[in-house]
């Protein structure tokens, strides 16, 4: 191996492993990652938002702990505690679940928003109509909420996708794991890791050119 | 089941030092970076603009566990010496979070009223003067809590460091204690957790201090701002956006 600091050679060799391997883990990680969190987001939305206090406060305390602790030792938690419950997923599962779960917590603040935005009119007049309450939320209120939160939730996702590279502590090869793992086998990093890193710039960056069309279409809501 | 508590305990804490230091070192370059690119982004002049941008979207359109990596295993090459853990990941830190930071500022600036650019143009105070006695103590009331949140995400992102090998409060528990006491990893887990949540609350009740502080500067009581934009800047989740405006 010679001194050069970038090799051509080397980087042709490294790139179809790094970007085949590494960007359909980063995406399956992401995509699954964010539909759990937009669901399980909605969910804590709504039980934040329950008249039964003891659900509502619990909720809360739920949320701000999951937000105020570090995603990596949450994926930690998950991967060393499951398997004394008897679950067993493998490491990507387990890592998904808990890119969701943390960010689900983002998600319900921004439904929380988005359904605050709502006019208190649509409220009174499901009243008026005398809509049972689930149908005032289904055919009334989320209708409205939804689509006006779906750019912040997909300025989450990008989050997301630039934190599945901390998957690599439990053994999922994603973008910067499969860089990184390429770096130790030749014990060369300079063009995997620079790979990945651009990479994650082109994948983030057309991802908030998207999310930015989306807010033009839908509008916004903070 | 809890024999092993203190030790736990004693072990992850050895790691809490580490974990300050990066935050703390994290949040000081972040900050001044932040203002800096800020306000750069604000510049009439359009190199400095661009220039402040491409910061801005290089170091938020990478991942923070690349950037690491970059910074511990590429950069030796380039440099021809190896950087000490610890100052690498105060510097990625700094430099990552710095840029979400920039967005911050910009965006308190800018939502400072016309009218005030107005009052200050004619009293002919110069623009030197505009900004750091008009503009800036009252974007600084509308910064504080989006830098809340920043912060807490910055010092979770300190977890982070222990890929390079810094033995703070996660390396501990990973590398020091798991192997050992695998058959209770939940406790060692919630010990950290509980770790991280406290060193939270101490940046949120710093930065509550702070937000008093900038609006009695500005002669304004906290709780009274009510605009749309310090709505939207309070709510704590509201991680400065991946798009600009």
């Amino acid at each position: 191996m010679n001194d050069e600091f970038w090799q051509w050679d080397y980087f042709w060799e490294v790139f179809p492993t790094v970007v085949g391997d590494g960007l359909l883990i980063t995406l399956q990680a992401t995509v699954y990652g964010s539909i759990i969190a937009y669901v399980l987001g909605l969910v804590f939305a709504l039980l934040r938002r329950s008249p039964i206090r003891v659900v509502s406060t619990v909720t809360w305390a739920i949320i701000e702990f999951i937000r105020s602790t570090p995603l990596l030792v949450q994926i930690f938690f998950l991967f060393f505690v499951f398997p004394d419950f008897g679950i067993r997923f493998d490491a990507l599962t387990t890592g998904v679940i808990a890119l969701g779960l943390h960010y689900a917590t983002y998600a319900a603040e921004v439904y929380r928003a988005g359904i605050e935005a709502v006019p208190v009119g649509q409220w009174e007049a499901a009243t008026a109509l005398s809509l049972p309450r689930a149908r005032t939320w289904r055919a009334v209120i989320l209708p409205q909420a939804i689509p006006r939160v779906l750019p912040a939730l997909g300025n989450y996702t990008i989050s997301m996708l630039k934190e599945t590279p901390l998957l690599l502590v439990i053994g999922v090869t994603d973008i910067a794991g499969a860089a990184f793992q390429q770096g130790s086998a030749a014990f060369r990093y300079v063009e995997p890791i620079t790979i990945a890193g651009i990479l994650f710039l082109v994948l983030s960056y057309s991802a908030s050119l998207l999310v930015r069309w989306l807010e033009r279409r839908v509008g916004t809501v903070h | 089941m809890f024999d092993n508590l203190p030790l736990f305990v004693s072990t992850v804490a050895e790691g809490l030092l580490l974990t300050v230091e990066a935050t703390v070192g994290g949040i000081l370059i972040a900050t001044v970076l932040s203002f800096v690119f800020g306000l750069a982004m604000l510049s009439r002049s359009r190199t400095v603009r661009v220039l402040a941008r491409i910061y801005v979207e290089i170091w938020r359109g990478t991942s923070e566990v690349v950037q690491l990596l970059w910074i511990y295993f590429v950069l030796p090459v380039l440099v021809g010496y190896r950087v000490v853990p610890l100052v690498a990941g105060i510097v990625v830190l700094g430099l990552n979070f710095g840029a979400y930071g920039a967005e911050i500022v910009r965006g308190a600036v800018r939502s400072v009223a016309k009218e005030q650019y107005e009052g200050a143009i004619a009293l002919s105070l110069s623009p030197a003067q505009r900004m750091r006695r008009v503009i800036l103590p009252q974007a600084l009331v509308e910064m504080v809590p989006p830098f809340n949140n920043l912060f807490i995400q910055l010092l979770k992102g300190s977890a982070l460091l222990t890929i390079i090998f810094v033995h703070e409060m996660t390396y501990q528990a990973r590398e020091v204690l798991i192997d050992r006491h695998i058959d209770q990893a939940w406790l060692i887990w919630t010990i950290v957790l509980l770790f991280y949540l406290a060193l939270s609350i101490l940046i949120t009740i710093g930065m509550r201090a702070l937000e008093r502080w900038a609006g009695k500067l500005v002669g304004r009581k906290p709780s009274k701002t009510t605009s749309f934009v310090s709505m939207v800047l309070r709510s704590r989740t509201h991680r400065p956006t991946e798009v600009s405006p």
